[in-house]
């Protein structure tokens, strides 16, 4: 280890290697005998900022973000362009929108960062005691330093991540609950460094660990203790003496630790980075209608700069004698002149891409996703909580979802324990819950085994008990770790693991029971009542790789035992073979019936053999190096040559309404895939039990046990109704070919078979493969949704990979719900959120995109035709308050409402009949064919009132007493409809009339109407020309207008009513077609047009219809026939086959 | 045996939640949270729509064959004075126009009126290709000049060059509007058959907005001594006379609250439009025509020059109905849209019979 020091020492001294790997801390900024020179090495401080801003960086900072998004640097453009060009619109037009948008966004992260600053606050100057030449000395948190020895008492959080030197507890354990790090509230254990002085004063040592990383779980370090006249002594560090910043200390009356990492660098802070932004599908296919309105909008501008310059070359035209150019705009170069002619129609057109918008989507993501926290269907009687929402961005993409990954244990199932039975050697005992507690046979001549093997339960685990009296009532709100009360003992056990916990109820039973956890000993009462105590030596603990765990203890006697339980893959290989077959069927048959199963081990180690596997371990968690590797090194290097006992059987039950929920998605078109780390049989069990496999199914298997099987089976390829179970070791050959040749082949392959079958079953997943499954489902073709779900730390990987992450509050800690987008507290709850919430968010938001690009279009259609008639002007054809607030005010409440409150199906209905969630699968009502639905209307419309109101003036003399309308009129009139309309087409969309809908819908309406009174009846001073004063007032005092009001608004709505009518009445068993009658209708219309140019327009529409329903047809006929799954399989089979037998072969060797 | 497991965790549960302490995070139940408000949920089907479509079809076309017949009965006269054509009585006024010409060019043309024109009639002045849209040419005018600001009257708005100023004074009225006043003189004359000419009586007030002449547009200073108030200003350069010369028999009609100033200032919507520009009031007794049938001359003082852009100058004599002028064309779109609404009510009735049973049969095993 020394010579290890040095190297450390000689990089960090050899300056081309900027980061020093591990970091040395003076324990209390004592120097060390050792070193020559006691250099205390800059760390940072232990102030926390988690802040954004500060007071003088927020404006500029925070706008630099803003306007980072690419829509508000387009208005942004559009603003500064209208500032310094003379543009038609005043900048107030576009200035205003984005201002209100820019303040409300910057107002909202301000408020969010000064949350942040006060809780930094908080943190940063929360009292602590800290020693300091023997005395303690209260510091305010931020002024710790590394090297501080710190001083915490019950139930407060730690103040930065210390190394546990001293615990009031005597045998140096303390408890922390970790819940606000990663939400598992159950204690864990933590140690000090043994023989550390119980004089902290008198204690000097160094600590040499390695940099701050964000692992929660790992941590790396080495303590060296000098005392006087002594070696310095060496002890390692793990993350079982580290306390970690954030946990809080229970149990336990105060302890001293050491600061090590501090502020910025402690393991909370770098694990405070934020998780990646997912985007939803909505957003893409608004960012694809967007360009198309930019091409549009651009398109629009050319098109009006040159007829403009084409119109100027007329002579006459560009500056008759009425209308001179002043001297300044005679003289500006031709060229400039042009392009700022261009950015001037630009700006006049910009209304066209609604800044509105993006606020409006916002706004109905934001305030949607509150009707997911409300709804009391979500709410769990058993954990009084509720569904969460971490994000709400992806509100609509629970409408969306293709194919569901879920894991077992704790989803479908619901990890709540129970011993069903186990087997020794040969003999089954039944433990059904409490009934058979005395129907047992016990042959003498096993009694022996059988207390060997209960033993074994009673000592193998890492369960602890929770001391009855006074604390117990205050440590039950921990309790849904499995705090499992005892009656009759007031026992409770505490584990990570619910198994544990019924593995050790189960032999408490039979009369084992553990009495708990002292000084490294371990009491055990028999069935004779006596106490018998094992000396823990060690605990080789759990890993999913290697699937077991094993105990190390020594009797009272002397012997040397180990014990060792873990899943049978992990455990036959390591026992004597004539022993498996006897315990190998029972183990299967348990596994067919769906409980899990554990195999249980021992060994008795003679002194040598302990000896050297002590030494092996002690020298293994000392390195600093490749520890983990060194010790799973040694870990099976001691698991080895045990003789098996027997076999334990848990029953995992399902949970509630699981098959109900499997079926309702796979009823949705949903693809549901199992992916779990538990053994085949029991995960095709529960796969038959939740109804993913039905009787009929035809499972294709490709596991490593069917290819060790030699033989196929024949496949009736009648069936159409196929399973697909792979584990992980032959996904690893197919994810990861050992021949880099064919590799993507196999690979697509594989997807094609697994997107044939109806359900997929993976089983041994490891996490990060789960996520690569995921992965590679997401990136295939189509980019189908995903979504994940899952409870454990296991399945975060999942969920941080799927497009939709779905987090269930269950017995395993927190970590998937903190990590997910939603977290329910059951799976039966998806069913509602995907059936009923997701859809209707879809459609929701789905309606709002298409009507927001559908009432931009008409609104600034008759303004781009007004160009054709006002000399390519830029004349713009509505006042600027009326441009202003069309998005704003008018025509913005009551699409929110719909946004917010429409139910086109009833919530009951939708959950009644899955089916209904088909029609909106693939972006149904976001593509491209219903886009051009919705624009043609708005061209239609936008036609119609451009060119009903043109042609009634044409002859402006309205009203009764001869007086004629001007252009201000004329664009009132055009507004009027305008609003009108689309508020009603809204209204006809509209399935479900709350009062809110009734009251925004009609106020909107209300509120135009007075404000254009209020507008126009007042000369307002601040406004530099009186446009509009007294406008409306006339044109309302004018029957003409009146009527080509009405009758603009009901024509322009007409082909909508119509559509409605003939389309199919929506109930639970029509499946309709977006739009199915489209053209005949609009044939008929048009045979009234007296007008050519009216005939023009409609024939103009007419194809257009008629194109994109051909459109749709044509694609809706390209649909790939699915093909046998069969032939591909076999084709993969083939091929994972060579591969395994291959590899097997090199292992061999 | 299970019933009892479950109780044993429901009994956790509750010990779980503590003595009271942790309030409840159930949802409320209103129905606003669980969206469940209530509501209407309309359903159109034909057998809603369809009566709806009868009825339109029914209250539009009586609509529109009103609105037609009354159209048809307005009684409408136009003639184009222009004098484009070699042979047209204002050829040489056209020809010879110059701003700077002192005397005044005056042609007079003559027409006939087939029918008489009854009840009031209104004279308007149309002119084509004239582009008073025009964006330079709309925000060329001084609104709170126009309101009698006396700052703003001494120092207009930037918006009217390169019609601000004029020989270093503030052009009052300022802007292109202001400056490209119409300023023929029309007068009508009916020629009697016996050959005398009878001056018609045009009324000059009563065609602007009411709420213009009163409120938005005032004089400086009230309305009297305009010459004093304008003094410090300079007409416009193309006017031949001031502004308080407009109607100086008039207090009431001069100034910036001369009507036909401020009909001017109204922008039109169009290229093509007309203008109100007189008033023939109708006969007292009742009995004649406004306007008898037969020959008329019109009298135009040629100053305005619309030649240069190929512009059009016209002169309608219109009768005006409660719909306003003569428009075929609300008649034409209600009687189309009703009788289509109609026919259509007519087509889904069918379709309702032919193929709605087969639906409602679908829909009853539901």
């Amino acid at each position: 280890s020394c010579c290890n020091r040095f190297r450390t020492e000689s990089i960090s001294c050899g300056g081309d290697e900027k980061r020093v790997d591990s970091r040395t801390i003076y324990v209390g900024h004592r120097p060390c005998p050792d070193t020559e020179a006691f250099i205390p090495s800059k760390f940072c401080d232990n102030r926390i900022v988690s802040s954004k801003y500060t007071v003088w960086n927020f404006l500029p900072k925070n706008l630099f973000e803003q306007f980072r998004r690419i829509a508000n640097f387009y208005f942004l453009i559009i603003f500064l362009v209208q500032v310094i060009v003379d543009t038609p619109t005043s900048p107030v037009t576009s200035g205003l929108p984005l201002f209100f948008v820019i303040t409300v966004t910057a107002i909202k992260q301000g408020y969010e960062d000064w949350l942040r600053h006060k809780a930094d606050k908080e943190v940063n100057k929360y009292p602590v005691t800290v020693l300091e030449d023997g005395r303690s000395v209260k510091k305010e948190s931020e002024k710790i330093k590394v090297g501080d020895v710190v001083e915490v008492v019950e139930d407060e959080t730690f103040p930065c991540d210390l190394i546990l030197l001293q615990s009031s507890r005597e045998d140096g354990t303390c408890f922390v609950t970790t819940a606000s790090l990663d939400g598992e509230s159950n204690h864990k254990t933590h140690y000090t460094v043994p023989d550390t002085e119980k004089d902290l004063q008198a204690l000097t040592a160094t600590i040499e660990c390695e940099q701050p990383q964000p692992d929660l779980y790992k941590f790396v370090g080495r303590m060296h203790i000098y005392k006087q006249e002594q070696e310095p002594a060496v002890r390692s560090l793990g993350p079982e003496n580290l306390l970690l910043k954030g946990a809080t200390l229970k149990n336990t009356k105060k302890i001293y630790g050491v600061a090590v990492y501090t502020g910025m660098e402690t393991k909370m802070a770098l694990n405070y980075q934020g998780k990646s932004q997912k985007r939803s599908a909505v957003e893409k296919s608004i960012n694809a209608f967007l360009l198309v309105y930019l091409c549009i909008l651009i398109s629009k501008a050319v098109v009006c700069t040159t007829l403009k310059y084409v119109w100027q070359s007329k002579e006459g035209q560009d500056e008759p004698w009425y209308n001179q150019k002043t001297q300044k705009e005679k003289d500006s170069n031709m060229y400039l002149k042009m392009f700022t002619d261009f950015l001037s129609f630009m700006v006049l057109f910009n209304f066209i891409i609604p800044v509105s918008m993006y606020v409006t989507v916002e706004m109905q993501k934001f305030l949607g996703s509150f009707f997911i926290t409300w709804d009391k269907d979500f709410f769990d009687p058993e954990i009084q909580e509720g569904a969460l929402v971490n994000t709400s961005d992806l509100n609509e993409e629970l409408g969306q979802v293709e194919y569901v990954f879920t894991d077992k244990t704790g989803t479908l199932t619901q990890n709540n324990m129970e011993f069903i039975e186990c087997c020794i050697d040969v003999h089954i005992i039944c433990m059904l819950g409490f009934m058979c507690h005395f129907v047992c046979l016990f042959i003498s001549i096993y009694q022996e085994k059988e207390e060997l093997f209960l033993r074994a339960l009673c000592l193998c685990h890492t369960v602890q008990v929770k001391e009855a009296g006074s604390e117990v009532l205050a440590d039950q709100v921990d309790g849904i770790d499995g705090l499992l009360l005892q009656p009759e003992e007031e026992r409770g056990f505490i584990a990570s693991s619910p198994d544990e916990i019924a593995l050790v109820k189960g032999a408490m039973k039979y009369g084992f029971t553990f009495l708990g956890l002292e000084s490294k000993s371990m009491k055990i009462k028999n069935r004779q009542n006596d106490i018998e105590e094992y000396k823990l030596l060690h605990v080789l603990n759990f890993d999913p790789v290697r699937r077991r765990m094993s105990v190390i203890v020594q009797t009272t006697s002397g012997e040397t035992l180990l014990f060792c339980k873990g899943a049978d893959s992990s455990i036959f290989p390591r026992v004597r073979p004539e022993e498996v077959d006897r315990i190998r069927m029972h183990v299967e048959r348990n596994a067919t019936e769906g409980y899990r199963t554990l195999c249980v081990a021992y060994k008795q180690l003679s002194a040598e053999e302990y000896a050297m596997a002590d030494t092996g371990l002690r020298e293994a968690r000392l390195a600093l190096q490749d520890r983990e590797e060194k010790l799973m090194a040694m870990y099976n290097q001691v698991e080895m040559g045990m003789s098996l006992i027997g076999a334990t059987a848990v029953e995992d039950r399902l949970q509630e309404e699981a098959a109900e929920t499997m079926e309702a998605l796979q009823g949705a078109g949903m693809k549901v895939w199992v992916l779990t780390g538990d053994k085949m049989e029991t995960a095709k069990s529960t796969c038959y039990a939740c109804r993913l496999f039905q009787r009929g199914t035809e499972l294709l298997e490709l596991t490593v046990r069917t290819l060790e099987d030699e033989r196929l089976k024949s496949w009736s390829t009648a069936n159409q109704d196929y399973g697909f179970i792979i584990d992980g070791a032959t996904l690893s050959l197919v994810m990861n070919p050992p021949r880099d040749a064919d590799a993507s082949q196999y690979k697509s392959l594989f997807l094609q078979i697994c997107q044939n079958c109806t359900a997929v079953l993976c089983c041994r997943m490891a996490p990060l493969q789960k996520a690569q499954i995921v992965k590679m489902v997401k990136n295939s073709k189509g980019s189908p949704i995903t979504l994940s779900i899952g409870d454990g730390a296991n399945d975060v990987s999942m969920i941080l990979e799927a497009h939709v992450g779905i987090g269930i509050k269950g017995k395993e800690g927190r970590q998937a719900v903190r990590n997910s987008d939603y977290a329910v507290p059951k799976l039966k709850h998806l069913k509602k959120l995907l059936l009923a919430h997701g859809h209707l968010y879809y459609v929701r938001i789905a309606h709002l995109v298409q009507y927001f690009f559908y009432k931009n279009l008409c609104f600034i259609l008759p303004q781009f035709l007004y160009q054709f008639f006002c000399g390519y002007s830029q004349q713009p054809l509505y006042d600027a308050a009326y441009l202003t607030m069309y998005n704003i005010c008018f025509t913005s409440m009551p699409i929110l409402a719909y946004s917010l409150l429409e139910q086109h199906t009833s919530i009951e209905i939708l959950l009644d009949n899955a089916a209904l969630y088909r029609e909106i699968a693939n972006n149904a009502m976001l593509r491209w064919h219903p886009f051009l639905y919705w624009t043609v209307l708005g061209i239609f419309q936008g036609l119609m009132f451009f060119f009903g109101v043109r042609f009634l003036f044409s002859n402006p003399a309205l009203q009764d007493n001869g007086q004629v309308f001007g252009n201000w009129s004329y664009g009132t009139i055009v507004f009027t409809v305008l609003v009108f309309t689309v508020t009603l087409k809204l209204a006809l969309d509209t399935r479900h009339w709350t009062w809110i809908n009734h009251f925004v819908i009609w106020g909107s309406l209300a509120f135009y109407v007075f404000f254009s009174f209020f507008w126009g009846g007042i000369i307002w001073p601040f406004l530099k020309q009186q446009r509009l004063y007294f406008v409306f007032a006339n044109m309302l005092s004018s029957v003409s207008a009146w009527l080509v009001i009405i009758i603009l608004i009901l024509l322009s709505l007409l082909p909508e009513i119509l559509l409605v009518v003939l389309r199919k009445p929506r109930g639970p068993h029509s499946r309709q077609v977006y739009f199915s009658l489209p053209f005949p209708l609009l044939s008929l219309n048009s045979s009234f047009l007296p007008y050519p140019s009216y005939f023009l327009i409609f024939s103009l529409i007419y194809i257009l219809f008629c194109s994109s329903f051909i459109l749709h047809h044509v694609l809706t006929r390209c649909d790939v026939t699915q093909s046998q799954p069969i032939t591909r399989y076999l084709k993969l089979y083939s091929y994972v086959k060579q591969w395994l037998v291959s590899l097997l072969v090199a292992g061999l060797h | 045996m299970m019933a009892s497991s479950y109780n044993a965790k429901d009994e956790d549960a509750v010990g779980s939640g503590g003595p009271g302490a942790v309030k409840s995070k159930k949802p409320d139940n209103t129905a606003f949270k669980q969206q469940r408000l209530p509501a209407w949920q309309p359903i159109l089907t034909a057998g809603t729509v369809l009566p709806a479509f009868f009825m339109i079809g029914l209250i539009f076309i009586p609509i529109g064959i009103g609105l037609l017949v009354t159209s048809n009965n307005i009684k409408e006269f136009e003639i184009d004075y222009t004098g484009v054509d070699m042979f047209s009585p204002c050829f040489n006024c056209s020809q010879n126009y110059s701003w700077n010409s002192t005397s005044a060019c005056t042609c007079s043309v003559p027409f006939t009126l087939d029918q008489p024109f009854e009840s009031n009639v209104f004279m308007y002045y149309g002119l084509s290709n004239f582009y008073q849209n025009h964006r330079r040419y709309v925000k060329s005018r001084d609104d709170s000049q126009l309101n009698g600001d006396k700052s703003s009257l001494l120092n207009p708005s930037k918006e009217c060059e390169p019609y601000r100023t004029s020989d270093k004074k503030s052009i009052a009225p300022c802007g292109a509007i202001a400056n490209s006043l119409f300023n023929d003189t029309l007068e009508l004359f009916y020629i009697h058959p016996n050959g005398s000419r009878i001056t018609i009586h045009l009324v000059k007030t009563g065609i602007a907005w009411w709420t213009d002449k009163h409120v938005k547009f005032r004089n400086p200073g009230g309305n009297n001594n305009l010459s004093i108030v304008f003094q410090e200003t300079s007409k416009p350069v193309n006017w031949h006379k001031a502004v308080y010369e407009l109607d100086p028999s008039d207090p009431e009609n001069n100034g910036f609250i001369n009507e036909d100033f401020i009909v001017w200032m109204r922008t039109a919507a169009l290229p093509t439009f007309r203008k109100l520009y007189r008033i023939i009031q109708k006969k007292k007794d009742n009995m004649t025509p406004t306007l008898p049938p037969g020959n008329y001359s019109l009298e135009v003082t040629y100053n305005y020059p619309v030649r240069s852009f190929d512009g059009r100058k016209r002169m309608i004599l219109s009768t005006i109905s409660w719909m306003g002028g003569k428009n075929p064309f609300l008649g034409i779109a209600y009687i189309t849209v009703g009788s289509v609404c109609f026919f259509l009510g007519v087509v889904l009735l069918i379709i309702h019979h032919k193929y709605g049973n087969r639906n409602n049969n679908a829909d009853i095993p539901n």
